[in-house]
């Protein structure tokens, strides 16, 4: 490791800066749970090292108005945890970020630096570079395994999840061969609103199936419209499983990936049901 | 290549330190600050031997860049046992025989230190899922989380 640089900015423009200035030889630096392995298997050599957490847009929970929040994309799962009403309204994002790792790891890693684990919720993000700020939909971030559509230069910045009409909820589950501390053969989350008892708005997102999370449109529309029934269920997690494109590895034959997906999109959406429904 | 210069708080008491770019707090600790107790298992944030407090919050220190602890507060296993006197996790892992080889030790009591903190009553559950991040190759963990619940029930007993 030769020549390396570290800076932790107090402003983003100036990690924008100094991330544009040094090209492709940059990393980010937020919890630093993937970089610093990264670093010390020699599979990055980073020339500088941008620490953001200097920079408060970047660590802060903001609600905004109508009943929304803004999160930083350094924001670690155990601070997300513990704020005071993050988890009522979003209780599935909640699940799906803090089954990264140990509480170590939760200490410290950042739903911005993992959201190749994007979940469904729905959210904005607002990234900024060297020419401004400009928004996206979370799931347009992921480009493939390892990465993304940002331009070069651009630093996330934060996540905005819109505020919620009643009788909304949502729901994470992942499948994974150990109980704990595992990567997931499936992931799904599912976020929907009921209006007595019938399902008006729903996104179902698929982790693990595929290079980047899905977001199943076919799934979200099966639901819509029904009383989340035996019938609309089962025609939303044949939609999961035509949308799936996994790999065979250790954790998972194709075939199993498959019919998990179905599986935890019945469940996730009745957890995510009961929740809508204040059960 | 410039080193960096790093003022920050290990175990209550200000220091300073110089350090690479690259170099991690764990690094820090052991070769720049001589406090041995963290130990390296696997460098990757899986074993948790290295645990430590950032701000009152439980990190890997191998996952950390020295650099980082610029203007913050360190806690290690060096600062468990306050004048002389162990902590009762430390007491308790003792008595019940916690611990074989020793090399998770003091990322198991830093660990539970910083759960007890946080949640002075823990479930057995509650204790097995914070600690799964601390790898135990030798006791098959089951005496360690005893000592864990029993040190949190006399340490209720005695704050009140």
């Amino acid at each position: 490791m030769t020549d390396i640089r570290y800076v932790a900015p107090q402003t983003l423009d100036e990690a924008i800066g100094a991330y544009a200035a040094a090209g492709s030889a940059a990393r980010i630096l937020a919890g630093g749970t993937d970089l610093l392995v990264q670093m010390r298997s020699g599979a990055v050599k980073p020339g500088l090292i941008v620490d953001i957490k200097k920079v408060r847009e970047l660590t802060a929970v903001e609600e905004i108005s109508g009943g929304g929040f803004r999160i930083g994309a350094a924001v670690p799962g155990a601070v997300l945890a513990e704020h005071p009403r993050f988890r009522q309204t979003w209780p599935g994002v909640l699940e799906a970020v803090n089954l990264i790792g140990s509480t170590q790891v939760q200490g410290r890693a950042s739903a911005g630096g993992n959201l190749c684990n994007a979940s469904p919720a729905g959210a904005i993000v607002t990234v900024q570079g060297p020419d401004g700020r400009r928004e996206l939909k979370v799931e347009d971030v992921p480009a493939g395994p390892g990465r993304t559509n940002l331009k070069p230069g651009e630093i996330l910045v934060s996540f905005t999840l819109p505020p919620r009409p009643p009788g909304s909820s949502d729901a994470y589950l992942r499948m994974i061969p150990r109980t704990e501390m595992d990567i997931a053969v499936v992931g799904c989350g599912v976020s929907l609103t009921l209006k007595d008892g019938v399902c008006t708005h729903a996104r179902v997102g698929l982790g693990a199936v595929a290079p980047t999370a899905l977001l199943v449109e076919p799934a979200a529309q099966a639901l819509i419209g029904s009383r989340l029934d035996d019938t609309a269920l089962t025609a939303a997690a044949n939609a999961c499983r035509a949308a799936c494109r996994p790999i065979d590895d250790k954790r998972g034959t194709i075939a199993y990936r498959t019919q998990i997906a179905g599986v935890l999109l019945k469940r996730t959406t009745n957890i995510a049901a009961e929740r809508a429904q204040g059960k | 290549m410039a080193k960096l210069h790093v003022s920050t708080t290990v175990n209550g008491e200000p220091l300073e330190f110089l350090c690479e770019p690259h170099d991690t707090m764990l690094d820090a600790l052991r070769n720049q600050l001589a406090l041995t107790g963290s130990k390296e298992g696997c460098a990757s944030g899986d074993c948790g031997a290295c645990s430590i407090t950032l701000d009152d919050r439980l990190v890997c220190s191998c996952l950390m860049l020295a650099a980082e602890a610029e203007g913050h507060e360190i806690r290690t296993i060096e600062g468990m046992a306050r004048g002389g006197r162990l902590h009762p996790l430390q007491e308790k892992f003792l008595e019940q025989a916690a611990l074989q080889c020793g090399i998770c030790t003091s990322g198991m009591l830093v660990a539970s230190e910083a759960l007890l903190a946080k949640n002075p009553d823990p479930s057995e559950e509650e204790v097995r899922f914070w600690l799964a991040g601390n790898l135990c190759r030798c006791t098959g963990y089951d005496k360690i989380v005893r000592a864990v619940l029993e040190t949190a029930t006399e340490m209720r007993e005695a704050a009140q």
